[in-house]
């Protein structure tokens, strides 16, 4: 159950950030995850509304932007898109891919009151 | 030209030349506004693109801010009986750069409701773990000490490489030991048994070990200037991948009596890794198993993978192993001398 340390994770950037900015209560969390961030978004939306029970964001609406997988291919010398860490490059089918982006897990914005 | 905010085709403009948006559309029908000053006025509209509106009224005029999601924002005045409005961009920005979601705040934007601001974020879901990570990283730096994190399946046998390893290694390195397991100390116990100071974390209900956990146990263990620690993780391919302890490599440990595919079934755990150690090979004769087949799958995840097959019952690689041990443990001391200069 990583997904549950994440979701964790996720409710406390929020409740640092609830400090600094002064909001009391959170509508909408937009989480951003890659394609190859190891992370399972529908296990994560469950954790999520576990995990902030209780908390500021109690009700708040989980929005996941997912973004795709990228790798740098050194054969082609150009940047492809990859569904998986060990994808061959689409184009040439070469291993010697390097990935770039995709990989990402971030707390992106909120909207707050 | 929308009646809310004035943001229709034509009137969004970018350095004065207006911004044709097809995508920036509007629904209207019933929707009810107060305003600051009490009056009110009644339309409809859904916007399919996410800003958040605040009304401040002044004499009449009303002033919207909205932000996006690409951070931009801009701000526009509408007089209340015709609904004019004027938009003044804060800077240049296209309506496209706005990441649509569907019904937004706009959805919520009922009467009274009109608090509702974004706060940008950006953080990394994991920035706490790494910051923790961070102060371990720092810490074993300025110390001169060389953490490996070690990770695999439960029954790769890493206990008893390590255990072997640190009988051979026979007190040329100073080390200490930190184990993660979910409950029991008797992995701790088997390394203590070698003499070497190890540390039990019990994780309880948790996968892996985290960066917190493994800064206490560094504290706990008064590890000594220009030492080997090693970090046994939970037997776990999946969560310790992502949860950086501060340590200068992972080494994932693949055991030949499991599949050839490991490494393409968790790939995530071999791209985090530096070091692959292909365990128990004294019974590859008596395995099916492919041990090229195994390591061409791990460097099809990870290109750069180093790999050494090792048996822990026969010692073999085990000199290439603890050769590696020991470089790693010599950069660690000369980077501590360069850097405290």
């Amino acid at each position: 159950m990583h997904e549950m340390s994440l979701a964790e994770g996720v409710l406390q950037l929020i409740e640092d950030s609830s400090k600094k900015e002064h909001f009391s209560h959170v509508k909408t969390v937009w989480l951003e995850i890659g394609e190859l961030a190891g992370v399972e978004v529908e296990a994560m939306r469950f954790c999520f509304d576990a995990v902030v029970r209780d908390s500021i964001a109690h009700d708040a609406k989980l929005v996941v932007i997912e973004t795709p997988g990228q790798a740098w291919c050194l054969h082609c010398a150009e940047v492809v898109h990859v569904n998986a860490l060990f994808d061959a490059c689409p184009k040439c089918g070469s291993h010697q891919v390097q990935v770039t982006g995709g990989n990402e897990m971030r707390v992106k914005e909120l909207d707050v009151e | 030209m929308c009646n809310v905010c004035g943001c229709g085709t034509g009137e969004t403009t970018i350095g004065g030349k207006a911004v044709v948006n097809d995508e920036h559309g509007h629904e209207h029908g019933a929707h009810f506004h107060v305003h600051a000053d009490g009056t009110s006025h009644d339309h409809d509209h859904t916007h399919d693109h996410e800003h958040s509106h605040s009304h401040e009224s002044t004499q009449g005029e009303h002033r919207h801010y909205h932000l996006h999601e690409a951070g931009s924002a801009h701000e526009h005045f509408h007089t209340h009986h015709d609904h004019t409005h004027d938009h003044q961009h804060a800077y240049g920005h296209t309506h496209e750069a706005t990441v649509h979601y569907g019904l937004g705040p706009a959805g919520a934007h009922a009467p009274g409701m009109s608090q509702s601001r974004m706060v940008k974020i950006e953080q990394d879901i994991l920035s706490k773990n790494d910051g923790y990570a961070n102060e371990n990283r720092g810490y074993l730096a300025e110390h001169g000490i060389f953490a490996l994190n070690l990770v695999s399946s439960p029954g790769s046998g890493k206990t008893t490489l390590l255990v072997k390893s640190i009988s051979a290694l026979n007190g040329s390195v100073p080390l200490a030991v930190i184990e993660g397991d979910q409950q029991t100390d008797n992995d701790a116990a088997r390394i203590r048994a070698t003499g070497a100071p190890a540390l039990q974390i019990n994780t309880g209900k948790g996968c892996h070990l985290d960066a917190f956990m493994v800064g206490k146990a560094m504290q706990q263990l008064g590890l000594q200037d220009d030492s080997l620690l090693l970090i046994e993780n939970v037997g776990n391919l999946v969560c310790p991948a992502s949860f950086d302890l501060g340590e200068a490599h992972k080494v994932a440990i693949l055991s030949v009596t499991e599949g050839e595919d490991k490494p393409l079934k968790y790939p995530d755990m071999f791209r985090a890794s530096d070091l692959m150690l292909l365990n128990k090979c004294d019974l590859l004769p008596y395995l099916t198993f492919d041990a090229d087949l195994a390591i061409a799958n791990a460097r099809r995840v990870n290109p750069d993978i180093k790999v050494i097959r090792i048996s822990a019952t026969s010692s073999e690689g085990m000199d290439e192993w603890l050769d590696w041990i020991k470089a790693g443990c010599s950069k660690a001391i000369d980077r501590k001398s360069i850097d405290s200069y």
